[in-house]
């Protein structure tokens, strides 16, 4: 992981690189469109189109983008401490167990802004609640966090057939899912927040959860570089050692991160189930929570990163949706492959291009820097 | 149905469900005792199922389909090595990527090739695995006990069957009286060792995660061209995951990674069998719980509380040399 490489300046690292990354993504995926016989730039024009071109496509990215925001930064928290939590789309899965049943409670008595905070409260606790084993055997036991948090998604997957087939699902009905919510259970949308900018969000589901999303968002910030438990955090991530030595708790800090991962994965159901359908279904997660990965390492684990990410990938959903409309050849499955593009080259290959950038900013600036560092006295 | 035949059916389903399982699990199994973890093999396996379907029906020929396969999985497995090994990336990413890659891709180009909604065309008998019956087998059968037996269990299955249960021996002749195995096995270890003593430690890993992509090419060519006539989409239904809990359940040993592939598919038969049955005592057991305990065990396992799971000590580190 520590591989030695020179220091680069920072638009560099953090700009021209991951740029570099996910162009080699898109240009990967666009040989994939080829190969299907369709024409890559005309995807991509109507995919932007799809996705941006009007109210209702703008309403539909945002409340795609709100999941991955959610999940993303359950995976970059898990990242800074050097743990790697694949378990966002079972956490996300368990967490709409919480939001139904705070839904199904009080969707009669409360109005919604009442109902909302226990149902916020209630998402987090099911998602850290079932982050919690894995994050405790990974601190007491030593069991990878990795292979754990795949076992758990298939246990949440059939533990949640289980649950909308034999035990909420309402007396006499066929369909594997809850009642509809009372108005008590369903967030308002923000058509308001795009009427300003003239647009009108048709049928799309942009809800309340998208302003929950970026004030997790901040809050994020504020634990992981503004707090102490943020710092231990950091220094777990960086060097496990050295964190032990400082007299960290490793145990204590490992199982707190997972309980933070899995209470933002959870809250991800808010969106769909309150912000949207307003009843529990099955496979609601829909690969949300895989995305999660591809979005934190984009973002970079920062949620400055994050949000853009996220916002990127809803407008391959949404456009995504669209490009089927008008190529029939071109389904949602090539937004898994562009998912899967984007992991590679950003994640498992991101230091492909760095020697090369090195070089040409060591050539390009060579006697420049030089200079400078003689003048800083180095 | 009196009891022995039930027996009989649920042995002939576990061996039927397990045989990809042990062949994925295997192809695991040379990938991390190599040091290079390996969540990828669910990947690997859909898309060596896709392509043995599609070349099989398109050149009408059960051979070529393997070789698809077995090209198509190794293509993928090398994409894997090149970023955990030569680019030293993070390993898990890496297989989380091909993952997508597969599961998109299949989809994608399974709709273009043959738009039939991912599938691949219907196999014919020439250009399928058929079912090979051993000799006697048809005047052994009524022979009490053991010629059901005989007929039934150990005659009746595909080549590729009898092949998946011949590389855990193979397997294990391998790993622990060849030299490559030892230095396979010492790669996963102690990689400093190995280059010290002038080995490369690139070159073991690299035939390590050859191995893998192979032995994942068979998996998916099972899945496609002998158990099934031709690929359904997403068809490998989370197989590549069982086969990774059942490599830790055997503690990444061959032979213990066959009886953890027959328990996972003496379970999932077991499921099919008991799907809406009064049991005395339990009640009905729901299936879910079926599906999900190859799961639990695995998770139980990891925990410590039967014995102790010890993966290859330098698995998911690249290998840096010292300069």
């Amino acid at each position: 992981m520590s591989v030695p490489y020179a220091k680069l300046p920072l638009w560099v690292e953090y700009g021209l690189i991951p740029l570099i990354n996910l162009v080699v993504a898109f240009l990967v995926a666009g040989l994939v469109v080829l190969i299907v016989g369709e024409s890559p730039i005309k995807a991509a024009t109507l995919l932007v189109q799809g996705a941006f071109g009007y109210g209702e496509g703008l309403g539909f990215t945002l409340y795609y983008a709100t999941n991955f925001i959610f999940t993303g930064l359950a995976v970059a928290v898990a990242f800074h401490c050097g743990l790697f939590n694949i378990g966002g789309e079972g956490q996300a899965y368990i967490g709409g167990l919480g939001v139904a049943f705070a839904c199904l409670a009080l969707d009669g008595i409360f109005p919604w802004f009442l109902t909302f905070p226990v149902a916020v409260l209630a998402a987090a606790m099911f998602g850290a609640a079932w982050a919690f084993i894995p994050g405790y055997l990974q601190a007491k036991r030593g069991s990878h966090v990795v292979i754990t948090t795949i076992m758990f998604n298939f246990i949440a997957s059939s533990l949640m057939v289980y649950m909308l087939v034999e035990v909420v699902k309402p007396l006499g009905s066929m369909a594997p899912q809850t009642r509809t919510f009372l108005e008590g259970g369903q967030l308002p949308r923000l058509d308001w927040l795009l009427s300003i900018f003239g647009l009108d969000i048709g049928g799309a589901p942009f809800n309340l959860s998208f302003i929950l999303a970026l004030v997790a968002a901040f809050l994020v910030w504020l634990l992981i570089w503004r707090t102490r438990l943020g710092y231990e955090i950091r220094t777990m991530g960086a060097s496990p050692t050295a964190a032990r030595y400082a007299g960290i708790k490793e145990a204590r800090i490992i199982i707190i991160t997972m309980l933070i991962s899995g209470a933002l994965a959870g809250m991800m159901a808010l969106n769909p189930i309150m912000g949207d359908q307003h009843r529990l279904q099955l496979d609601f997660v829909t690969g949300a929570g895989f995305v999660g990965i591809a979005v934190a390492l984009m973002g970079r684990s920062h949620p400055v990163g994050i949000i853009p990410a996220a916002i990127l990938f809803g407008m391959l959903y949404q456009g995504g949706a669209e490009i089927a409309f008008e190529m029939p050849q071109i389904s949602r499955d090539m937004i898994t492959i562009i998912q899967g593009l984007v992991i590679l080259f950003a994640g498992a290959l991101e230091h492909m291009f760095r020697p090369a950038i090195t070089t040409f900013f060591a050539t390009l600036g060579g006697a420049g820097k030089q200079s400078e560092a003689t003048a800083a006295g180095e | 149905m009196d009891y022995f035949q039930i027996v009989m059916v649920t042995l002939e389903a576990t061996i039927r469900l397990s045989v990809p399982l042990i062949l994925a699990a295997l192809a695991g199994l040379y990938s991390e005792r190599s040091g290079i973890f390996d969540i990828g093999l669910e990947g690997k396996m859909l898309a060596a199922a896709f392509a043995g379907g599609a070349a099989a029906a398109v050149y009408g020929s059960a051979i070529i389909g393997l070789t698809a396969a077995i090209v198509v999985s190794v293509a993928l497995a090398m994409v894997h090595a090149f970023a955990s090994i030569t680019q030293r990336g993070n390993q898990i990413v890496s297989g989380v990527a091909i993952n997508f890659i597969a599961l998109g891709s299949t989809v994608i180009l399974g709709q273009a090739w043959f738009r039939q909604g991912g599938r691949t065309p219907q196999l014919n008998e020439d250009s399928r695995f058929q079912a090979i019956t051993l000799p006697f087998a048809e005047t052994l059968a009524d022979v009490p006990v053991l010629g059901p037996i005989y007929a039934n269990l150990i005659s009746g299955h595909f080549l590729l069957t009898y092949f998946a249960f011949a590389m855990v021996p193979i397997t294990w002749w391998v790993l622990y009286r060849t030299r490559f195995g030892l230095r396979l096995r010492a790669v996963g270890e102690n990689p400093g060792a190995v280059d010290t003593a002038g080995i490369s430690v690139t070159k073991m890993r690299y035939l390590g995660v050859l191995c893998c992509g192979i032995l994942c090419g068979f998996a998916g060519a099972y899945l496609s061209m002998a158990v099934a006539a031709g690929f359904v989409k997403g068809m490998t239904a989370g197989k590549g995951f069982i086969a990774l809990a059942a490599l830790i359940f055997a503690k990444w040993k061959p032979v213990n990674v066959m009886l953890a592939c027959l328990l996972f598919g003496f379970l999932d038969a077991l499921a099919i069998l008991l799907q809406g049955q009064q049991l005395p005592v339990v009640g009905e057991v729901p299936v879910q719980f079926m599906q999900a305990l190859p799961y639990v065990l695995t998770v139980i396992l990891l925990a410590g509380f039967i014995g102790k799971a010890i993966p290859p000590k330098a698995g998911g580190k690249p290998y840096v040399k010292e300069r």
